[in-house]
């Protein structure tokens, strides 16, 4: 196991995960859907109400400002963890879908027009593909998908040939979350920036594995959840560049986004606020900042490292089942492994699992075109956080085996 | 036998497996294996019981004023399911399978497969019986 990290100490940190499920120590596997929550975000979030909760922006008494100031603090350390130039840039939204459909409503009031083009990749969650869907079918739209190459990665040199005057958008998954695979996002921008494309990244499942550096990763709008980084549901952010920081126009209007007011006209706030229609998750954010302080002590390249050794431990075990089917088995990967079991359910495999007290997840994933360009109904996915060891991989495998011997 | 008769034998049966689940999901499996399937033909669109991630077919038919169901599932644990359903309720009168109570899957612990969260459509494939038999209640 990786020398930096030491999952014994963090695992204390965790309290969820000192339970027995079916009279078996949990194994949490589910890391994709959503991670567990360390002590430290937990209490911020107490804290926050037991000691602080004041509505923000507003107040002159002494708690709304205090509230202000933690709430904008978490802005600021966040801000820092993804190497943000302007605080300004990120605005905090209720998550990854949120985001989204935020970007999508933008653009199509005043940047896409009816017959526009936005191309996709095969990799992509339901939710970046429904809101682009939902333009398209209104304005008679299309979207172009980016198709799968061997191995399951993504066909690059396809990727070019999908490009037309036509397209306004390109919006990729930084990491597929059913098969873990992390696109090349520098192969994506440099076709995007000769064809002056802006590009949207979908972060979901990259930000809780890897450093993202946002000036160096330099795209027009990162999404990302903070409940799949050891934060709290019901919050994420929202990242433009400086340029879409001056042009987005808002999607949702509301208390917090103004300057003045008259029953004539508004005049909006500038920067974050003025897409912070309403009072926002404060204690969400104040959480967030938590989880983000908690990675940041343990570094993020150490967390990259120890789920990458998981990885490559759990293929090189897998391996070695010949019942086993895996998908992505790409060198560039990030928490995550799909796989199927030879002429067995995912949900088969998936509830005899659970019996055993480990928590996977099976089915489409949210990615039924994914599932169809595989040609499959659905996998078994397992997914990692910082808290995983070798031994719970190694328990899995014995249970995995077993499981295969009941079914087949 | 009537389904309460039937219902008593299953619980019998699975008596025998104590708190060994492994012993009990093994015979289900076996169960699911052994189930009388539908026929190809009769698997359309309309017999399908869509679950989030496994699915059952089923088809029924009444003869001399019984229920007679035919399913079958692509999921194997599913499929074990479905045959103890059939098991209970084909071959029954279509007024006793409206007001079966099916309290056997609580008794032999396999009532965690009737949570919807199980996803497995088997909640709706019983539905699905009942109203079947309840269309051919004579009013």
């Amino acid at each position: 196991m990786s020398k930096v990290i030491n999952t014994e100490n963090i695992r204390k940190q965790f309290p969820i995960l000192n339970q027995k499920i079916n009279n078996y120590p949990l194994i949490y596997f589910d890391n994709g859907a959503t991670t567990q929550k360390p002590l430290s975000v937990i209490n911020s979030i107490s804290d926050f109400y037991k000691n602080t909760n004041a509505n923000i922006h507003r107040g002159v008494h002494t708690l709304s400002r205090k509230a202000t100031e933690e709430f904008e603090l978490a802005r600021k350390t966040i801000t820092n963890h993804f190497n943000i130039k302007n605080d300004q840039q990120l605005i905090f939204t209720a998550g990854t879908t949120d985001s989204i459909n935020m970007v999508a409503q933008s653009l199509a009031s005043n940047y896409l027009q009816a017959g526009d083009e936005i191309i996709l990749s095969a990799y992509e969650h339901h939710s970046n593909i429904l809101p682009w869907q939902l333009w398209a079918e209104q304005n008679n739209g299309k979207l172009k998908v980016i198709p799968l190459a061997e191995n399951e990665t993504l066909d690059y040199a396809a990727f070019e040939k999908l490009i037309s005057e036509k397209t306004k958008l390109i919006a990729v998954a930084h990491v597929s979350n059913t098969l873990g695979v992390i696109t090349d996002i520098e192969k994506i921008k440099a076709v995007a920036q000769k064809h002056k494309i802006p590009v949207l990244v979908d972060g979901a499942q990259s930000a809780p594995h890897m450093q993202i550096d946002l000036q160096k990763l330099n795209v027009d709008f990162f999404v990302c959840s903070a409940h799949k980084i050891y934060a709290p549901t019901g919050i994420g952010l929202l990242y433009l560049s400086e340029k879409w920081l001056n042009e987005l126009s808002v999607s949702k209007v509301g208390g917090g986004t103004i300057k003045t007011v008259t029953f004539e006209k508004t005049e909006y706030a500038e920067g974050a606020l003025r897409f912070e229609a309403g009072t926002p998750d404060i204690a969400g954010a104040i959480g967030f900042a938590e989880a983000i302080r908690f990675i940041d002590e343990i570094g993020m390249q150490n967390i990259f490292e120890h789920e990458h050794e998981l990885v490559q431990y759990t293929q090189q075990q897998l391996s070695q089942i010949p019942e086993v089917i895996m998908y992505g088995k790409s060198e560039h990967k990030a928490g995550v492994i799909s796989f199927n079991v030879k002429n067995a359910h995912p949900f088969d495999v998936g509830t005899l699992l659970d019996k055993y007290g480990i928590a996977v997840r099976t089915g489409h994933h949210c990615t039924q075109p994914l599932m169809q360009c595989l040609n499959i109904q659905g996998t078994i996915r397992i997914s990692f956080a910082v808290y995983n060891t070798k031994s719970e991989i190694d328990f899995f495998i014995e249970k995995l085996k077993k499981s295969i011997k009941m079914l087949l | 036998m009537s389904i309460e008769e039937i219902e008593q034998e299953i619980i019998e049966e699975f008596e025998f497996f104590g708190e060994d689940w492994e012993a009990k999901y093994e015979h289900l499996i076996d169960l699911g294996k052994a189930l009388p399937l539908i026929k190809e033909e009769q698997k359309t669109e309309e017999a399908i019981i869509k679950g989030c991630q496994s699915r059952v077919w089923l088809n029924s038919e009444l003869i001399d004023g019984k229920m007679m169901f035919t399913a079958d599932s692509d999921a194997i644990i599913t499929k074990g399911m479905v045959a103890l359903m059939i098991r209970v309720l084909s071959n029954q009168k279509p007024e006793d399978i409206v007001k079966a109570e099916l309290k056997f899957l609580d008794k032999i612990g396999l009532k965690e497969h009737l949570s919807p969260t199980r996803a497995n459509g088997l909640v709706s494939m019983i539905n699905r019986m009942k109203k079947e038999a309840l269309s051919q209640v004579k009013i």
